[in-house]
């Protein structure tokens, strides 16, 4: 017989206070360190909000403009602090506009915890006003969620929530409150949870598998490194660097573990992936060993995985045996937090340098540069480039901004150039793909470091999707930096439909309004940038303001994107123009 | 990779909604569930999901890693047929006057070691218990005379390997 509890508790022993769900939920967040919370209220719940007002001094809640906002800067928050980032929003569309955000969190592993209000339990199933199966709708998009209906189940569930979102893998979780749950009284007691029976948040480091994979890399003679958000989440960058620095392998990133290594380190390489540099991505095909470090093979990195590192070795260092031989066929695999696993196996790896195959990344770089970057951020010939800009955010800035990239042209040339010596500095929609994601995630990532300039780099499509977030920053004067890349066009579509679509451009071509009255119109310091001479002066403005400032910048209607590996094509025939 | 049929088994905490999280990771792939089951399992508060799939051996082996990776799931094994002790129950509502009017029918009871369920003037139940085939053979058989109701239930299945969980519990214990 099983005899044992199904959940591990912290045994010592607390006096229970008698206090209604809703205030429940406020010291549930305030014990697990919470003091600001993103949200927007609503009939279901309202008992939540009122206990918010009481606490005001203790948990900030910011109101954002649409539930969608609260989640991204939820996550914003949470990927600059490495913290929980907590949403809230009432039943039915409340709740459902979660979703997107709840989503984007999910693929891009954000620990995330919403809270829902819902209609009173005696309601459930009856269609009642502003009632929806929220549960149902995001069970497959949350890494856990559950609907609270008594009000004794709070403290224990929503301890649950958190270790669920932030441990292992991190990942959205979202729980749905009853409203009779919120009124109703109960005799809180709150304990941290520290494991639940069936879950394994990190697998424990096997040595067998990390000698073998030193083994593997003291052989290689062309060994490299892939790295991907595995390495933020796990903290692991100094190891990294170590291994990098130690076995002498050239390394290269996936868009989200831009930032774990700074981008001037003579081993960093650049990015990996459809629009990633060159060199990366052909010598994938090169290497003997692969390394790939917290990174999950996603498509937009892979191309055509037939074609995709099949000459060589590869080792995947992975917190989520569920990823494993997913998408790539691996011959040894490190499972475990990848602090703990690089730890164990720096030892085990000699000190090298691999001179010759190094070079092999200069020279592609250098044809790189000649054909595509040097005119992206240093063009000759008239109209701006979207290079141009981010050259000039990392003059003005230090390479030190935050900088947070909404999706599409925009996203793509800002990651291809930014530069950073700061890991958790790049914050963008990486799996989901999330238009509308950058303005609210700037609010969030802001208020996650204060102390750190934050620069929103969006382009003019995905900017008219969340753009009553500007109310937000207005509301707390955030000193957040907006740069929006304007072309007139959904930029990215429009290029694809260039190249694949006879240049039939459906539905991607907008007449703006003007972005400068709009910021005004929110009391935000705003310019417009048209022409080269006034770029360096007017980034150099923005990057002094104290206050949020808001540049628009017209550049080229329809440049491309390049490199560029086509879908389905090998990396090896990546598309220089 | 040859498609064959799989058996896979889930050891869960009892969580409502959790049969909705493990159902969405076959839809999200096109699997077809050819039959499912729960129940509970041997082990007191462990519910026991018996899923039944035709396809290939490393879709079967992503499914049983994106199962394990749900917060409630204990484990998952996933198995062949030949690695299985299976069966599958069905029962046939049938009009009593046949009894007397079709000699046949008493001879197929007989022939395929089916029960009598329960007698009334109107219909008879048989039950019978054993591989699909079997019961496949049994309901050709008395289709032609007339079958008023057929239901079948899902596989449930046990494997002739040992399937440890007690020992993963206590291990999750002593973490």
């Amino acid at each position: 017989m099983e005899t044992l509890k199904a959940e591990k508790k912290d045994t010592k022993k607390k006096t229970a206070i008698r206090i209604t769900g809703a205030e429940a939920i406020i010291h549930c967040l305030l014990a697990e360190g919470v003091d600001l919370i993103y949200g927007y209220p609503g009939g279901a719940i309202m008992p939540v909000y009122d206990e918010l007002y009481k606490f005001q001094d203790r948990l900030t809640h910011i109101l954002t403009r649409h539930e969608q906002g609260a989640t991204h800067a939820a996550q914003g928050y949470a990927r600059v602090s490495g913290r929980v980032g907590v949403a809230m929003a009432t039943s039915g569309p409340g709740a459902t506009n979660l979703v997107t955000g709840i989503a984007d969190a999910q693929i891009d592993s954000t620990p995330m915890v919403c809270i829902t209000g819902q209609v009173a339990r005696h309601l459930l199933g009856s269609d009642a006003f502003q009632e929806t199966d929220i549960v149902g709708i995001s069970t497959p998009v949350t890494k856990w969620n559950y609907q609270i209906t008594r009000a004794d189940e709070i403290p224990e569930i929503m301890a649950k929530a958190f270790y669920i979102a932030r441990s292992g893998r991190p990942g959205p979780v979202l729980v749905d409150i009853t409203k009779n749950a919120q009124f109703d009284e109960l005799d809180f007691v709150y304990e941290k949870c520290t494991g639940v029976r069936s879950y394994k948040p990190a697998p424990k480091p096997d040595m067998g598998a990390i000698e073998k994979a030193a083994e593997l890399i003291n052989n290689a003679k062309k060994p490299y490194i892939v790295f991907g958000q595995g390495v933020i989440l796990g903290e692991a960058e100094e190891e990294l660097k170590a291994l990098v620095e130690k076995a002498g392998i050239p390394a290269a990133w996936t868009i989200l573990g831009l930032s774990a290594m700074d981008t001037d380190h003579p081993l960093n390489m650049g990015m990996v992936g459809m629009h990633g540099n060159y060199g990366p991505n052909v010598l994938t095909n090169e290497c003997d060993v692969l390394l790939a470090i917290g990174m999950r093979f996603d498509d937009r990195v892979t191309g055509n995985l037939e074609t995709y590192a099949k000459q060589a070795k590869v080792i995947h260092f992975e917190i989520d045996p569920a990823e494993v031989n997913k998408n790539v066929k691996v011959d040894v695999a490190v499972l475990g937090n990848a602090k703990q696993t690089l730890e164990l196996l720096l030892p085990l790896v000699n000190k090298n340098e691999h001179k010759e195959w190094v070079a092999e990344f200069e020279k592609k770089r250098q044809i790189e540069y000649d054909t595509v970057i040097d005119k992206d951020i240093y063009p000759t010939k008239p109209g701006l480039t979207m290079g141009e800009v981010i050259e000039q955010i990392n003059v003005a800035s230090g390479h030190k901004a935050v900088i947070v990239s909404d999706v599409g042209q925009h996203q793509m040339i800002a990651c291809r150039y930014a530069k950073f010596k700061q890991t958790k500095s790049n914050i963008t929609s990486g799996g989901l793909g999330t238009m509308g994601f950058a303005l609210p995630a700037a609010i969030g990532a802001k208020m996650g470091a204060m102390e750190r300039e934050v620069v929103a780099i969006i382009g003019d499509g995905g900017y008219q999707m969340t753009i009553q977030e500007l109310g937000v920053i207005f509301q707390h004067n955030l000193p957040v930096k907006i740069v929006v890349l304007n072309n007139d066009h959904l930029g990215m579509v429009r290029q694809w439909q260039e190249l694949f679509f006879e240049r039939r451009y459906a539905s991607t071509v907008m007449t703006n309004p003007d972005f400068v009255k709009i910021a005004e119109g929110y009391h935000i310091k705003a310019r417009r940038v048209v022409e080269r001479s006034d770029l360096k002066e007017a980034v150099e403005e923005m990057m002094a303001s104290k206050d949020p400032y808001f540049l628009e910048v017209r550049v080229e209607k329809e440049d491309n994107v390049f490199p560029m590996v086509p879908t389905g094509a090998s990396i090896s025939d990546i598309l220089l123009k | 990779m040859e498609k064959e049929w799989f058996t896979i088994s889930v050891y869960s905490e009892n969580h409502v909604g959790l049969l909705n999280r493990i159902s969405g990771i076959f839809l999200k792939r096109h699997i077809n569930i050819e039959s499912l089951n729960v129940s509970k399992s041997e082990i007191e508060g462990v519910s026991k999901f018996t899923i039944v799939i035709f396809s290939t051996e490393d879709w079967a082996i992503k499914i049983v890693n994106q199962i394990e990776k749900q917060v409630e799931v204990i484990k998952a094994y996933y198995h062949t047929d030949e690695e299985t002790i299976y069966q599958e129950s069905a029962l046939f509502k049938i009009a009593s006057a046949l009894l007397f009017d079709e000699r046949q029918i008493q001879n197929i009871i007989k022939e395929h070691h089916s029960q009598i369920v329960t007698v009334s003037r109107e219909f008879f139940v048989l039950a019978k218990t054993g591989r699909r085939h079997e019961i496949d053979e049994m309901h050709e058989a008395l289709e032609p005379y007339g079958i008023m109701q057929f239901v079948r239930t899902g596989r449930i299945a046990v494997s002739k390997a040992a399937m440890p969980i007690t020992n993963l519990l206590a291990e999750f214990q002593n973490q």
